[in-house]
Parts: C-alpha cells; sequence; structure tokens
C-alpha cells in the first residue's frame, strides 16, 4: 500500500446498496487513509470513468501509481428498478413505469424496425455471453443455454426477455495505474493505456427518435465519438483488424448488437447476422466479451472496471487460460450509464507504441 | 426484521419537486386540454418535454406553440410483470412524435387489448398512428392525458365529423 500515492473510488449510485455515501466507508478497506481520495460516478459508466480517471492523475504526472477500486451489492436492493426508475423526470416521465429495462426495449424495437433485427438474433448474444462466461471463475451466471431457452424466457419489457437482461450481481474490481517508468520496473509485460474516449448525449429519449433527431435510439452514436477518439489516439485504424478482444458494458443484448456497431467492428444493421455467422465468437474476428460481460454478471459500480479489468488481462495474457483469446495485442472495453446516456471507451494495448 | 443473515431495512425520503415557470406553463394548458411546447427562436426546435432552453443552440426557447391531438409511434413497449412501486401490469408505453412537435413524448397507450404480447405488439408497431385522450378530471400533470390507437379508417371519420 505504501507504493499507492492515491485513490479513486468507483461508487454509483447509493441507492442499490441502501447505504449513504459508500466511498465513505470503504476508504480504510481500499487502504485509502492518509491519501488523496476521490469519488468518480457516471451511472453504469462509473468503472470506466473512474479509471480514466486514474489515467489522467498519473499521465499528468501528478502521481506515479494510482489505485482504482470499487464494489456494489446490487442484490441487496429488493428491486433495483424501483431506484433506476428514480433516473427519469419526475415531472415528464417517472410516472410511466420507466425503468432500465423499458429503455433497452424503446432501443429494442428501434433496431428491429430500422434494420430488421430478429428477436433470436438479441437471444443469440445471450447464448454465446453466457457460454464464455463458463471460463470466467467470477461470472455470475453461466451455462449452455439455447436461443430456445431465450425465447421460451418470460417477456419483462416486449420484446425483452428474462435472459436478454443482466442480473443484479455483487462485486468488487480493482486496478493499479502507474507510470510507463514504473510498468516497466513492475511487469514484463503491461497492459498499456493507448487510448481514452469519454462522451455524453441529451438526457432526453424522445430527442433520440423521429422528427428531428440528431441520432437514432437504435444507435449508439455517442459511443461512437468516444471510439472515434480512443482509437485516434491508440492509432487504431481498422478496429476489426486492430482489436482482438472487445469487453463491453453491455447490460441488454440488444445494447451489445448496437455498441459492436457504433465501435465500427461492422455498419449498422449488421451485428445480428455477423453473431451468427460467429464474427464475436472466441475464435471469430473480435472476441467480443469473452469473460461473458455484463449479461452475466452486473455489480453497477464496478461492472465497467471489471471490463477494464478483463481487457487488461487480455493484453497482459494473463485471463483465466480458457478465457484467454490468442495473441490479443489490443483490446477495447467499454462502459455506458444513465438512460443510455454516458459512453466511456479505454483502448489497451500489449504494445507501448 | 434480523433473521440471522440479513437485516430488512430501507429508506423513504419524500419531496416537492419544483415544476418552474416552463412546467407550470405546459401543465396550466393541460387543463384547458392543450398540449403546448416551447419553440427554439434560433433553429425553431419544438420540444417536448417542454424546456426553457434549446440544448442544440443553447438560446432561451420563449415562443410556444401548441402541438396537435393526434402523433405517430417511435418506440413503445409492453410490461407484462409487477416492479416494485411502478404501475400495475399489464402496461404499454410509447414515445409519440406528436404533429408539430419535434421531439417525441412518452405516455401510456390505453385500450389495448395485452393478454396476447406477440399480438399487441404487433398493433403497437412504430408508424402507428396515435390520438391524445384527456381524462375527465384534469389535475395539472402529466397523466391528465394517455394516447390511444386510431384504428385505420377511423382517422378520417374523427376529421370529417370536425
Ligand atoms: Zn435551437
Amino acid at each position: 500500500m505504501n507504493e499507492i500515492d492515491a485513490v479513486v473510488y468507483s461508487m454509483g449510485p447509493s441507492e442499490f446498496l441502501g447505504v449513504n455515501e459508500p466511498d465513505k466507508w470503504c476508504v480504510d478497506a481500499v487502504g485509502g487513509r492518509d491519501k488523496p481520495f476521490m469519488r468518480i460516478h457516471t451511472g453504469g459508466a462509473t468503472g470506466l470513468s473512474a479509471a480514466q480517471a486514474g489515467f489522467h492523475h498519473v499521465a499528468a504526472g501528478l502521481f506515479d501509481a494510482v489505485l482504482v477500486v470499487g464494489a456494489d451489492k446490487v442484490r441487496e436492493c429488493k428491486d433495483s428498478q424501483q431506484v433506476l426508475n428514480t433516473i427519469w423526470d419526475p415531472l415528464y416521465e417517472r410516472q410511466f413505469g420507466l425503468t432500465t429495462i423499458t429503455m433497452a426495449a424503446f432501443q429494442a424495437v428501434r433496431h428491429m424496425h430500422l434494420y430488421g433485427t430478429k428477436e433470436e438474433q438479441m437471444a443469440l448474444v445471450a447464448v454465446r455471453s453466457w457460454g464464455n462466461a463458463l471460463n470466467n471463475p467470477v461470472a455470475h451466471l453461466k451455462g449452455h443455454i439455447t436461443v430456445d431457452d431465450v425465447m421460451m424466457s418470460p417477456y419483462y419489457c416486449w420484446p425483452v426477455k428474462k435472459y436478454d437482461m443482466c442480473p443484479s450481481s455483487a462485486g468488487g474490481a480493482a486496478i493499479v495505474i502507474v507510470s510507463g517508468k514504473k510498468a516497466m520496473k513492475l511487469s514484463t509485460r503491461p497492459a498499456w493505456i493507448r487510448g481514452c474516449g469519454e462522451v455524453a448525449n441529451t438526457v432526453f429519449l424522445g430527442d433520440q427518435m423521429g422528427g428531428r433527431a440528431q441520432m437514432d435510439f437504435a444507435d449508439s452514436d455517442v459511443l461512437a465519438m468516444a471510439a472515434t477518439a480512443a482509437y485516434r489516439q491508440a492509432g487504431i485504424r481498422n478496429p476489426v483488424k486492430e482489436i482482438q478482444v472487445a469487453e463491453l458494458y453491455a447490460p441488454f443484448t440488444v445494447c451489445e448488437l448496437s455498441m459492436v456497431e457504433a465501435l465500427g467492428f461492422c455498419r449498422k444493421g449488421e451485428s445480428g447476422r455477423l453473431n451468427e455467422e460467429g464474427f464475436f465468437n472466441m475464435n471469430g474476428e473480435i472476441a467480443v466479451n469473452p469473460s461473458g460481460g455484463t449479461l452475466c454478471a452486473n455489480a453497477i459500480a464496478i461492472t465497467a472496471l471489471a471490463r477494464v479489468c478483463d481487457g487488461a488481462l487480455q493484453v497482459m495474457g494473463k485471463a483465466p487460460p480458457k478465457m484467454q483469446v490468442k495473441n490479443v495485442r489490443n483490446a477495447v472495453c467499454t462502459g455506458e450509464g444513465g438512460s443510455f446516456q454516458f459512453h466511456a471507451v479505454m483502448v489497451l494495448s500489449a504494445d507501448y507504441y | 426484521m434480523n433473521d440471522g443473515m440479513t437485516l430488512r431495512g430501507g429508506w423513504n425520503v419524500e419531496y416537492n419537486y419544483a415544476v418552474g415557470t416552463t412546467g407550470k406553463k405546459f401543465f396550466d394548458a393541460l387543463i384547458e386540454k392543450k398540449i403546448i411546447a416551447p419553440k427554439c427562436s434560433k433553429c425553431g426546435l419544438v420540444m417536448l418535454p417542454p424546456r426553457s432552453f434549446c440544448e442544440r443552440c443553447f438560446v432561451p426557447a420563449e415562443e410556444w406553440v401548441e402541438v396537435g391531438r393526434e402523433g405517430t409511434i417511435q418506440a413503445f413497449t409492453i410490461v407484462p410483470v409487477k416492479f416494485e412501486s411502478l404501475p400495475e401490469p399489464p402496461y404499454a408505453i410509447a414515445y409519440v412524435l406528436l404533429d408539430g412537435a419535434d421531439t417525441a413524448l412518452v405516455n401510456f397507450i390505453r385500450k389495448v387489448d395485452l393478454s396476447d404480447l406477440g399480438a399487441a405488439a404487433k398493433k403497437l408497431s412504430i408508424g402507428k398512428r396515435v390520438r391524445v385522450v384527456f381524462e375527465k378530471r384534469r389535475k395539472g400533470t402529466i397523466n391528465d392525458f394517455h394516447y390511444e390507437l386510431i384504428e385505420t379508417g377511423q382517422a378520417r371519420r374523427q376529421r370529417s365529423k370536425k
């Protein structure tokens, strides 16, 4: 702990825990006593925003080593959707039972409408994720499931079904971000942070569909903006050729289809078909969520930080044996928070330049 | 209750949410069975829910216009399960672009048979027309109206009645 100069605490909404200011309770447990300590919060994107805050502090030369750490216990909340309903406007929207599941349903119906995406194509995202999670010792949900299993699971908000959704999980995550000099002293094969992007969208869902919408709620155009910035810094010109692993914050199956399009892995509307062809499988063009991703564990405050952990392990060659993708040079990690409002991207690389 | 492993608890906090001058103007109009929306003086964007400024031009939106009582579904869902403190299921909600507005506004869609989700979803598809139906007793809240589907052929009849 003596070598840690500062602590960034990754903590999203307090209401899932039901303990106010949870960062306050965890200072001692993470070795934060006597050190600079800050909490970062951008909803589901929290973990990635926290990692970026840690990175920027080190990159600015302020600290040599920053611990980015957090934990969440969403499972202790009786119904997390009761909390999530309150992220909508109390005057105009909350009354209509809006939840993150209705939000995913809105994205799904628009993706289906614009691109002809099928419920079965979304279901296949869950099938692949649950299968990948079998190789991840710390995944909450895992197993051999079929498209039929997903299709037969009950609707929560049409067309979103039980297996299209992430669970309410408990979990913790931590990374240490150090200066380049220190990294080369500590490790022969560190993960290099090569690109960061973070972009916020309007809060109004209804501004992103029809009329004079500047972007469509079916698409993750704001994620594309964040990815463009991160790719530029990392020198990535062709994401499909240069990125081997994607660890994405996709809490619903449709989100992943929308996100891989925004990340430049394929054109808009193509993800459903490519997913069927195995493009995003462990042995495909880009392995998407080798860990099982957010669909298989969602401890909200640290889920995006777990994406960074898993991406870093992949480029360091230290992922659990069956979860490890071969010859990973670059991994892209994302975080998504609010009503699909905050998008953050980090590119991790095995190479310094 | 202490079951040995967990302790039941909760927090209940009440609020008096400020409606603001923009919200008050909108809600007062609902009582008069009108849906009005602020319009950006620069780009002309007609915004629902109402807001005091255009976030695209970053200028105040002080002109108000009345929007139509019919519109087009842009996104919808049907909720068949019960969530804590949320409306009794099943219910259908939709973002609707009201005629004359540039952004979509969410509300319930009533009077749709939701017993068969697949069949109901087909009825509610994107592009379908709906009308605004005001409640008999209005209190100046967003629940003063809801949407109902305009069945094919009915739209023309409605219009000729006027
Ligand atoms: Zn404007």
